[in-house]
């Protein structure tokens, strides 16, 4: 019997607000070491937690977005543990009652779309950072504490255990990460930690009820995602084979030896002694905040991918393809809003653009879609003169580059400095094709003698002729004709 | 001069200015230290300085209520470029960069800081003798305990080292010291004054309150710390209230004509002294005569008190005193091998043996396990106790009845069987459970000469009405004027 691998996912996603959760010190990444550390941060006796109403906002956003219920009553607990990092001695999540309550997600496996059940999503703080080599001016074993990172808020989303490989996993992760920058609740930063998973990893054999799991803790990106899930699974299924249990603990996925390690087990799992913190009324959200928060709601990429199919007339995948980023997809709706024709062919023309040359160019230069050298109307503009039969596809991509290596230019300005005008006058045309019959008897003859072959070869001498600018369809029409 | 009406008046018609009462507060201070140990830190600089610009405010006339006024802050209210210690070896050095919402409230009415009060350590104890600086002492009998958390402050009122001083209430707190030193003291309402820069506890029942000589005083003082603060989100904001208004208005014969005080069975039965009923008894005539109504209540949840309250409180401390690692702040071992040696050795080091018990029942109440059984159990009877007394104050308006079961016993007593010196909070904690004001006034003394305080207790917000009732009793005793010798 074949062995099915079952996970369940844990993300953290940095709520993308100015100020911490409890406290007003900034978020900003990167700062000298605990100088965004405040007296609510540091934990200074007496201070008190205050909650910041745009982490909630976030929250909230994240919960419609998603089809979940928004809890109008949750509850902040206290989360107690010791370590040097953790300022108060205890995080302050949600337990019991968290703000967002169910809700799907999507995703494309690549044979069909799946839906995966949310459990939950619940805020929670961050805690700081220890550094345990490397401090400058310390000669000594030390290690130091940067609580920076201390208090920043985080939402927790606890998906079902309902993918089943790798891939899906992946896929997982990647539809959330689109959907969390989509909305503008997360930065999505993944290098800086803005985005991170946790994975729940069990086998069974098929029909047998789940096994039991391991949870990978921190995995920054979807390949240490992918490859800490396929080396858990086979970890387990080896395990099982060879007539051992799996036990119930904690891993750690190192990517230098692509394996993953035990951190600890389920006996010395620590009580975390969760309770109420008293010092946080319960949250609060009525129907009004609710509403208002849903009416803000940009238009998510599902229901954008349905649109650009039913009313762009683009293809199911080219559809997904441009929703896999909010900026991707408002550069394309930004290029189309410039565009004269509105018909299927015009779009899919932009997409085919936005998604070939222009993501190419991205990729090679990587930068993000913000930072392109080529806004949308620039894009527009190129399609304009393709459309009107000024240029070439082929010379449109000259132009192309052009643009993006030169951003101050115009379209016009390259075709006329360049002399890239295409020729479409019938006259000029005839009289190209007339030199091109004159001077390849031979290509002629083969023609005539059926082989249709030689007509592509006249075609190209005509091109060549014209330096390339001839209008390819008038030369082929006029071709066939005198011919 | 005694009061604080007394003292604004001399202030005012420049009878004595405010360098001249600092003065004789810290001269005070510093005499009665040897007998009553009642402050762990005295600032004569600050006090004088403030004294000056207090007199320069006074001068200009239009000054606030309290400007020129000696106080002192119990030592578990941050005071920036002051030491706070807790009464803790493990605070023993720490200064805070901020003052608490209270103590910026009184530096901004002009008040004189003189210093900090003792206290047990980390607000935990009945008696003010768990003090990593010493027992607090009474002053109408040195051999016994001031009471507790807040006793420094309460022996200082009492003593007439400082006409009024802050305190805080987790289950009794300001009260209980209140009654067996001879003092008013008054726990508001949970939520009226912000807990910001108090070191917490029991955060669910921490209370900031003051103490003064009579119900006027602790009616200016109130004045002057309540108010909504941001900083708290537990901080009520409500329409600012004068508590001293309506005190000043001419005694009618029956001044409290319409006033029902509600008379609970389990506050006048076994276990408390016969001189502390007899008083109470006394008292209760007293405001018969003023126009009162008593009727009797059932407050039948409310003998659950003590056991819900040592399971709540020790609970949230746990967690709480967490933050004292020694990785950041206030004691650290100086010898460890470990992270984990280096915790142990600093909050072993760091912490008394009362703050160790409670933490280690805190602890254990919230574990696996035990939460529901301990922890939520007695959330559900918490909520009992509050029901109760909601249903009370259909009935009546205020319930009366003894602070304390005894006045003040001696030193080293009940040290060394926490169960006995819980039950002194007997009274007290229900108030801290429902979230609800009550305060402590004198109403007589035992034999003995050991003061006996009355307590009050009113439904959600009336302060102002406990005031009113203390304040009319007030004007007819003398009780809260005597003064130990």
């Amino acid at each position: 019997m074949s062995w099915e691998i079952v996970i369940g996912l844990e993300t953290h996603a940095q709520l993308s607000t100015a100020s911490k959760i409890f406290s007003g010190a900034s978020t900003a990444f990167g700062a000298a070491p605990n100088t965004q550390a405040s007296a609510v941060d540091i934990a200074l006796p007496g201070v008190l937690p205050v909650l910041n109403r745009g982490a909630v906002e976030r929250a909230i956003r994240f919960g419609l977005a998603v089809g979940g219920s928004i809890n109008r009553r949750s509850v902040f607990a206290r989360k107690n543990y010791f370590y040097p990092d953790l300022p108060k001695g205890y995080q302050i999540s949600q337990y019991e009652t968290p703000i967002v309550k169910g809700g799907t997600i999507t995703i494309d496996t690549g044979h069909g779309d799946k839906v995966v059940r949310l459990t939950r999503a619940h805020l929670e703080e961050d805690a700081g950072k220890s550094l345990h080599e490397g401090l400058p001016g310390t000669a000594r074993d030390v290690s130091g504490i940067d609580l920076n990172r201390a208090g920043t808020p985080l939402l927790e989303i606890v998906s079902e255990p309902d993918m089943r490989s790798a891939p899906e996993a992946v896929a997982y992760a990647r539809t959330l990460h689109a959907l969390v920058t989509w909305i503008g609740i997360c930065d999505g930063n993944m290098q800086e930690g803005s985005f991170r998973c946790d994975a729940n990893v069990s086998v069974r054999r098929e029909g047998e009820p789940l096994g039991t799991r391991c949870e990978i803790k921190n995995l920054n990106s979807f390949r240490f995602l992918a490859q800490a899930i396929e080396f858990e699974a086979r970890r387990q299924i080896e395990l099982i084979e060879e007539g051992g249990t799996v036990v119930q603990e904690t891993r750690l996925y190192d990517p230098s030896r692509d394996e993953t390690r035990s951190m600890r087990s389920k006996e010395d799992a620590q009580d975390y002694r969760y309770f109420p913190d008293p010092d946080l009324p319960p949250l609060v959200i009525d129907d009004a905040w609710v509403q208002r928060v849903r009416n803000e709601l940009p238009e998510l990429p599902e229901a954008m991918r349905t649109r650009l199919v039913t009313e762009h007339g683009l293809t199911g995948y080219d559809a997904q393809q441009l929703t896999s980023s909010r900026a991707l997809a408002d550069y394309y709706e930004a290029a189309c809003a410039a565009l004269p024709a509105t018909d299927a062919a015009a779009h899919k023309v932009v997409a085919n653009w936005v998604l070939g040359e222009f993501s190419a160019a991205l990729n090679r230069s990587d930068i993000a879609v913000a930072d392109a050298p080529v806004p949308p109307a620039r894009l527009t503009e190129l399609l304009r003169r393709i459309a009107d039969g000024t240029l070439s596809g082929k010379m449109a991509k000259d132009v192309f580059d052009e643009l993006w290596s030169t951003p101050k230019t115009t379209v016009d300005a390259i075709v006329e400095r360049r002399g890239l005008r295409q020729i479409s006058d019938t006259g000029a045309i005839e009289r190209l094709v007339d030199d091109a019959i004159a001077a390849n008897p031979a290509i002629v003859a083969e023609f005539r003698s059926g082989k249709e072959r030689a007509f592509n070869s006249l075609v190209g001498q005509v091109m060549k002729a014209s330096k390339g600018k001839a209008n390819p369809a008038q030369v082929s029409a006029i071709l066939k004709r005198k011919l | 001069m005694r009061t604080i009406a007394e003292i604004r008046h001399a202030l005012a018609t420049r009878a004595i200015s405010s360098i001249e009462l600092t003065e004789q507060s810290l001269s005070r201070v510093t005499q009665s230290q040897p007998a009553l140990n009642a402050f762990i830190t005295v600032d004569r600089d600050g006090a004088i300085a403030a004294a000056r610009a207090a007199d320069a405010t006074l001068a200009q006339g239009d000054a606030p209520a309290l400007a020129g006024i000696p106080i002192a802050h119990k030592d578990v209210l941050m005071t920036a470029a002051m030491r706070t210690t807790c009464g803790s070896r493990m605070l023993a050095d720490f200064v805070a960069p901020y003052d608490a919402h209270v103590v910026a409230r009184l530096r901004e009415t002009h008040t004189v800081l003189v210093g900090k009060t003792n206290m047990d350590e980390f607000a935990m104890g009945s008696s003010s003798e768990t003090s990593h600086f010493g027992a607090v002492h009474n002053p109408w009998d040195a051999g016994r305990v001031a009471g507790g958390s807040s006793g420094g402050s309460a022996a200082a009122v009492a003593a007439g080292l400082v006409p009024a001083a802050t305190g805080t209430d987790t289950g009794g707190s300001i009260r209980q010291p209140a009654a067996l030193s001879g003092i008013c003291g008054l726990k508001p309402t949970y939520g009226l004054c912000s807990r910001y820069g108090l070191v917490a506890f029991a955060s669910s029942l921490d209370t900031p309150g003051p103490f003064a000589r009579d119900a006027h005083g602790c009616a200016l003082m109130l004045n002057a710390m309540a108010g909504h603060d941001a900083r708290d989100s537990t901080s009520l904001a409500r329409p600012i209230t004068d508590y001293a208004h309506g005190l000043d208005a001419r005694a009618t014969t029956r001044p409290l004509a319409g006033v029902r005080i509600g008379l609970p069975a389990e506050y006048f039965g076994d276990g408390i002294d016969t001189h502390v009923a007899q008083a109470v008894t006394d008292a209760l005539a007293e405001l018969r005569k003023l126009g009162a109504e008593t009727v009797d209540i059932a407050l039948p949840a409310v003998r659950y008190s003590i056991p819900v309250y040592y399971v709540i409180a020790p609970a949230e401390a746990s967690s709480n005193l967490a933050r004292f690692d020694g990785v950041r702040y206030g004691h650290r071992a100086e010898q460890y091998a470990d992270l984990v040696d280096m915790y142990e050795r600093t909050r072993a080091e760091g912490f008394g043996a009362e703050v160790k018990r409670r933490i280690l029942v805190g602890t254990y109440v919230l574990s696996h396990g035990y939460y529901d059984a301990y922890y939520l159990k007695a959330q559900r009877a918490r909520r009992l106790i509050a029901n109760d007394f909601v249903r009370a104050y259909a009935h009546c308006d205020v319930i009366a009845g003894p602070t304390t079961p005894t006045a003040a016993f001696p030193i080293g007593a009940k040290a060394d069987d926490p169960v006995q010196m819980y039950l002194n909070d007997i009274f007290t904690v229900a108030a801290n459970l429902t979230g609800m004001p009550a305060m402590s006034i004198p109403c007589g003394f035992t034999p003995d000469g050991l003061p006996i305080g009355l307590q009050l207790q009113g439904n959600h917000f009336d302060e102002a009405r406990l005031l009113h009732v203390a304040h009319r009793y007030q004007q007819v005793t003398d009780w809260h004027l005597r003064t130990p010798t």
